[in-house]
């Protein structure tokens, strides 16, 4: 489904570590001098195997010309400056970014009013919609295509440019986003009462658009910035879907321009991963903690 | 089921309400079994039962939060059983903690006054005129996490109190809180139900909140109601042998019934409307009823002996094995240590008896 394994997807399968734990979790514990030698070599390892391959592309990225009197490689950002030289790889980059705007905006209009109209009216149906959002891991992204294909080439065909718009991939990326956004929406969720909150939203005169809005949204954010940077993490990763079905996303562009210039491909790739780090951390740190405070209660006074 | 028309001492300025021939069902479960209730204008009705008698359920289609499949709900005398629940003006404490994490105290009182389109400033002056109504007019910009349990359900009443809502509905607020706060909270409710004059469904499983606070009590069992009276009544005159047996505690006395009356522990006692009339009867006695004399040479012993404060238990064996609790003074504890030979006697009292 990716070619660039998704940095966030692979540290948040759940979307559930994007939210901090609380400061004092785990605080006047003492661990022991080997348990502790333990555990950061194994984070070393885990950290090496993950920073590895991106170093190699930073080495790889920022080589420069040979200089004639040492004769040895300078380090140069022309290929970080050619990004923009290339319009097909420019196109690709706001294609991609459009479409993961509209795939974020799509999945959360699909998911929260019918998460939480499930959660609230219908809960014996929660693992009914579960499985059905879960279902996309299980279906290789070839069959989709093969089952899809048909329906692009009619749009193509009968909505003209519309129809032949690389942001039509939305709808698919809107599927694909499901089985990690669900999970981060319903980690919100949980947090929450939100059969009562709606309840009472309710009985204080909201309607079911107020209360999902002013209610219920605003205590879940945490979830639906995960589900969000997830979604976006798996829109700009996504390659084989674009590709089978010829739209020139970002992925796509740089899976082509590594055949004539394999330098700012990889700086592509590289500034891609940065951008989703970026964004998780800036998710992870800035999240408000309106889920947690739900949760808590002061002492009760003496 | 048994019904006394609503209590004459109800004269607040709320709206009556009526449950007419209301039913429910969840699957196979037959939660409301034609429960119908009058509740007269600013009458405070406690619903008290075991879980899953159908109490909350009863409380919820009143709210519109619940549907039902048979049945009216009538409120002023308008049909409300299809109006949806944003638009029956019906204020609801929630038993779990139910304000809006992401709003202050202040905020959250406010919410339902901002739906209706009330002013910001009227609508501020409301949610601290509410919040002082509940004590709590210095936490107007605490968040809900800064509270302890009570002060939010504090809150939550003085939110459901803002709207000026018709009915309110109290869905066991307190059973989240500890004894203390629980009996504070239970008073306040009351004083400001009274003050208000709004009338008023309370939904507990507790019996001491529900004789302490209701004008009236409903006892439910399997989704129908059993009894509704005030709360002397429904102690001392119960109707069916559950609502003997559910409010307060008994003793089951083997005796024989015969003319309205059994002989039980050597008394003749009346038997109270409702009772198996002859033949050999269990007798439901209070502990209040049953006396204790320490007597040399008497067949009954003393067994254990609880102090309660102001009162005690006393289990005592008769010799035909049962077992009887007798509620006495704590003077009279002191004589009453195990082993004592006691004379036990009845109050000659009405009770209700069952066949057996």
């Amino acid at each position: 489904m990716s070619a660039t394994p998704s940095p966030i997807g692979a540290l948040a399968p759940e979307g559930g570590a994007l939210i901090a734990r609380p400061k004092s979790a785990g605080k006047g514990r003492k661990v022991p001098v080997s348990q502790r030698v333990t555990r950061i070599a194994i984070l070393a390892i885990v950290l090496g195997y993950l920073i590895l391959p991106l170093l190699a592309m930073l080495e790889f990225s920022t080589r420069g010309d040979v200089d004639p009197v040492t004769k040895q490689a300078t380090r140069s950002l022309q290929s970080y400056a050619a990004i923009f030289s290339y319009p097909n790889l420019v196109d690709g980059i706001v294609a991609s970014l459009q479409i993961a705007v509209l795939t974020v905006v799509g999945m959360l209009l699909l998911l929260v009013p019918t998460m939480v109209w499930t959660v609230v009216r219908v809960p014996r149906m929660r693992r009914a919609v579960e499985f059905l959002c879960l279902l996309p891991l299980a279906i290789p992204a070839i069959v989709i295509v093969v089952g899809i294909a048909p329906i692009y080439r009619w749009m193509g065909q009968s909505l003209g440019a519309v129809g032949g718009s690389p942001l039509t991939l939305a709808f698919i990326d809107i599927i694909l986003v499901l089985p990690y956004s669900y999970r981060a929406i319903d980690a919100g969720l949980r947090a929450i009462d939100t059969a009562t909150l709606s309840d009472a939203a309710r009985s204080l005169g909201a309607g079911w658009p107020r209360t999902i809005l002013q209610v219920i949204v605003p205590n879940i954010r945490g979830g639906i910035l995960s589900a969000s940077v997830l979604a976006i993490a798996l829109v700009l990763g996504e390659f084989t879907i674009s590709s089978l079905l010829s739209f020139n996303t970002v992925q796509v562009v740089i899976y082509l321009l590594g055949k004539r210039d394999p330098f700012v491909s990889v700086a592509v790739s590289l500034a891609a991963l940065v951008f989703a780090f970026v964004l998780l951390f800036v998710i992870s740190r800035f999240a408000p903690g309106a889920d947690r405070r739900a949760q808590q209660t002061a002492e009760e006074p003496a | 089921m048994t019904s006394t028309s609503p209590s004459p001492a109800a004269t607040g300025h709320g709206v009556a309400v009526v449950f007419e021939d209301m039913h429910r069902w969840y699957g196979p479960v037959h939660a409301l079994n034609g429960l119908s209730i009058d509740i007269a204008p600013g009458e405070l009705i406690a619903l008290l039962g075991p879980s899953g008698c159908g109490k909350t359920t009863a409380l919820r289609a009143l709210g519109g939060l619940d549907d039902v499949d048979a049945g009216r709900i009538l409120v002023g005398g308008r049909d409300m059983t299809h109006v949806p629940a944003n638009k029956r003006n019906m204020g609801i404490v929630f038993q779990a903690y139910s304000l809006f994490p992401n709003m202050t105290a202040r905020d959250n009182v406010a919410y339902g006054l901002r739906l209706r389109g009330v002013d910001g400033a009227a609508r501020k002056k409301k949610a601290e005129e509410t919040l002082e109504l509940v004590g709590l007019g210095a936490q107007a910009t605490r968040y809900p996490h800064q509270m302890s349990g009570g002060q939010q359900q504090r809150v939550a009443l003085a939110r459901a109190l803002a709207i000026e809502p018709s009915v309110l509905l109290l869905d066991e607020p307190l059973s989240a809180l500890d004894a203390k706060v629980r009996r504070q909270l239970r008073e306040e409710i009351r004083r400001i139900q009274i003050m208000v004059g709004i009338t008023t469904l309370f939904v507990t499983h507790d019996q001491e909140e529900a004789l302490a606070m209701g004008d009236r009590v409903g006892v439910m069992s399997a989704g129908r109601l059993e009894q509704i009276a005030p709360p002397a009544e429904l102690y001392d005159r119960p109707a069916t042998a559950f609502v003997a047996e559910f409010v307060g505690l008994t003793n089951r006395v083997k005796g024989v019934a015969s003319e309205g009356v059994v002989d039980i522990l050597g008394a003749r006692v009346p038997l109270l409307p409702g009772s198996a009339r002859s033949g050999p009867v269990t007798a439901l006695v209070r502990p209040e009823a049953v006396k204790l004399a320490p007597e040399v040479g008497a067949n009954a012993h003393v067994l254990a002996v609880s102090f309660l404060g102001s009162l005690g238990r006393v289990q005592v064996g008769l010799p035909n094995d049962t077992l009887v609790v007798a509620q006495v003074s704590a003077a009279d504890v002191e004589h009453l240590s195990p082993g004592t030979a006691v004379r036990v006697t009845v109050v000659p009292s009405p009770v209700f008896a069952i066949e057996g």
